[in-house]
């Protein structure tokens, strides 16, 4: 058991930091637009340098979670992980459009107690951190992520139940439904960062198909005002889209394509940066946001 | 609740008596010859066919989908997302089967279709300008949409041609009493 928890931890890690070492994590349904009454999805997970090619970890399947139309709970079936990628399908029962998402949040740290630093453990939630941290601890550093990696299907029509934000970490918000984009066309969407609209965001958008072209192909946008982008997509196909904040992600600060992030996709990675000598405070939040959008051709 | 509703609804009935006023009692027809190509693959598939008509501002309607909609489970539905341009602007808004708009394939050739203004799917028309449009997907194969434009009422004679190139032949929509 606790071995398998080591496991957890150490993948949990290697998702937390995929953005700062290039790696990107992914979901890839076989459809975003059904039809018929009843339909299924089959969806690769996984983390990888070149979108969407499973060749580098696959992701866990524990987190995923399904929202299905009507606001209720559904389950993904016949999971299973090999070497580079996992695999899931969900059961398209009712018409409307489903959530398949992966959330994860938690606290992460580290103080000084007696001239040792020592890091706060795992799944160190809000509500536990006043007791996760000793008495006569000095120099406590702390910072709030919340990663939410999400995708959507639509069986019929779309609709927007499953929208509602729930207040946590970086969401998006349908102006122009994800389930209904046509290349050539421009599509808005909002995001919110803690149930508030996310303004100067950073939001990166990725073709897939990387491993056939030479050029990246991304797209930098920063959010208005209202947390809101337009995005005009150059052709059909999956696009990757990550927005991030604090955490030195692609789009972040920090990251690729960000002030003071590494030159160039593949090119020499930046320094980490020195850890902020602030004083204990209110946590640092970090938050990521991943979706797989799928643009149809006209 | 209810009642705004039946007012809506009465609302549509007076604009179709309007519109009986200015056309004549005698019925309008669109008359549609839509020509599926003859192809030499190895494995080929009658197409599945959409078609409808678009106005600018008012929501699409859908005049006939051709599909195999007696396969066991429904499962032909399976596919016609790949019609995929009808799909967006009317198909996943219907019921399927949908009354008077599904239909059975049609095999390569000449196929006529007449739609009647003021009943069944093409329903009643306003004047003005209008697409109907005309979408085949075909498995294992491709896709092709085409365009007809015609304004309503329509001027006496007009024919709008419109030519494929690979999963549509020759289209042509006349108009008759």
């Amino acid at each position: 058991m606790k071995k398998k928890l080591m496991i957890a931890g150490a993948l949990a890690a290697l998702i937390m930091s995929a953005g700062a070492q290039a790696h990107r994590a992914w979901m890839l349904p076989s459809a975003t637009t059904l039809s018929g009454k009843d339909s299924w999805v089959t969806v690769d997970a996984a983390i990888s340098n070149d979108l969407f090619y499973f060749e580098h970890f696959p992701m866990r399947t524990d987190g995923i979670t399904v929202t299905q139309p009507d606001g209720t709970t559904g389950k993904i079936e016949n999971a299973a992980t090999g070497k580079y990628r996992s695999t899931f399908d969900v059961h398209l029962t009712q018409p409307g459009t489903y959530r398949i998402a992966n959330v994860s949040t938690g606290i992460m740290g580290s103080y000084t107690l007696n001239g040792k630093q020592e890091r706060l453990p795992r799944g160190t939630t809000k509500d536990k951190l006043a007791a996760a941290i000793p008495a006569g601890a000095t120099n406590v550093q702390t910072s709030e992520m919340s990663n939410r990696n999400e995708i959507f299907v639509t069986l019929g029509a779309p609709t927007t139940t499953i929208f509602k934000p729930t207040g946590e970490g970086i969401e998006l918000v349908p102006t122009t439904h994800p389930n209904d984009l046509v290349s050539g066309e421009a599509a808005s969407f909002q995001f919110l960062l803690d149930g508030k609209p996310a303004a100067g965001l950073k939001v990166t958008v990725i073709p897939g198909g990387i491993r056939y072209r030479d050029n990246l192909n991304q797209m930098d946008l920063t959010t208005d005002k209202d947390g809101k982008v337009s995005v005009k997509w150059p052709e059909p196909g999956m696009y990757w889209l990550n927005a991030s904040i604090g955490g030195g992600r692609e789009g972040g600060p920090g990251g690729p394509g960000a002030p003071g992030g590494a030159q160039g996709e593949k090119g020499p990675q930046a320094a980490p940066p020195p850890p902020p000598a602030a004083p204990a405070g209110p946590p640092v939040r970090r938050a990521a946001y991943i979706t797989t959008l799928e643009v149809l051709a006209p | 609740m209810q009642i705004s509703h039946r007012l809506i609804l009465t609302g549509v009935t007076a604009l179709g008596a309007t519109g009986a006023v200015a056309v004549p009692a005698s019925a309008q027809t669109l008359n549609l010859s839509v020509t599926i190509p003859r192809l030499s693959v190895a494995e080929y598939h009658r197409p599945y066919v959409g078609i409808w008509i678009e106005k600018e501002g008012a929501t699409p309607r859908s005049l006939a989908v051709w599909y195999d909609y007696d396969m066991r489970n429904g499962e032909g539905t399976k596919w016609l997302r790949d019609v995929r341009q009808w799909w967006r602007a009317s198909g996943r808004s219907l019921t399927l089967p949908a009354d008077g708009i599904t239909g059975a394939t049609r095999a390569p050739g000449e196929q006529k279709i007449a739609f009647t203004a003021g009943k069944g799917p093409l329903g009643a028309l306003g004047p003005g300008n209008y697409v109907l449009l005309i979408e085949a997907a075909r498995e294992v194969g491709g896709r092709e949409v085409l365009r007809l434009p015609f304004s309503w009422p329509p001027k006496p004679g007009a024919v709008m041609k419109a030519q494929g190139s690979s999963e549509l032949g020759a289209v042509a929509l006349s108009f008759g009493k």
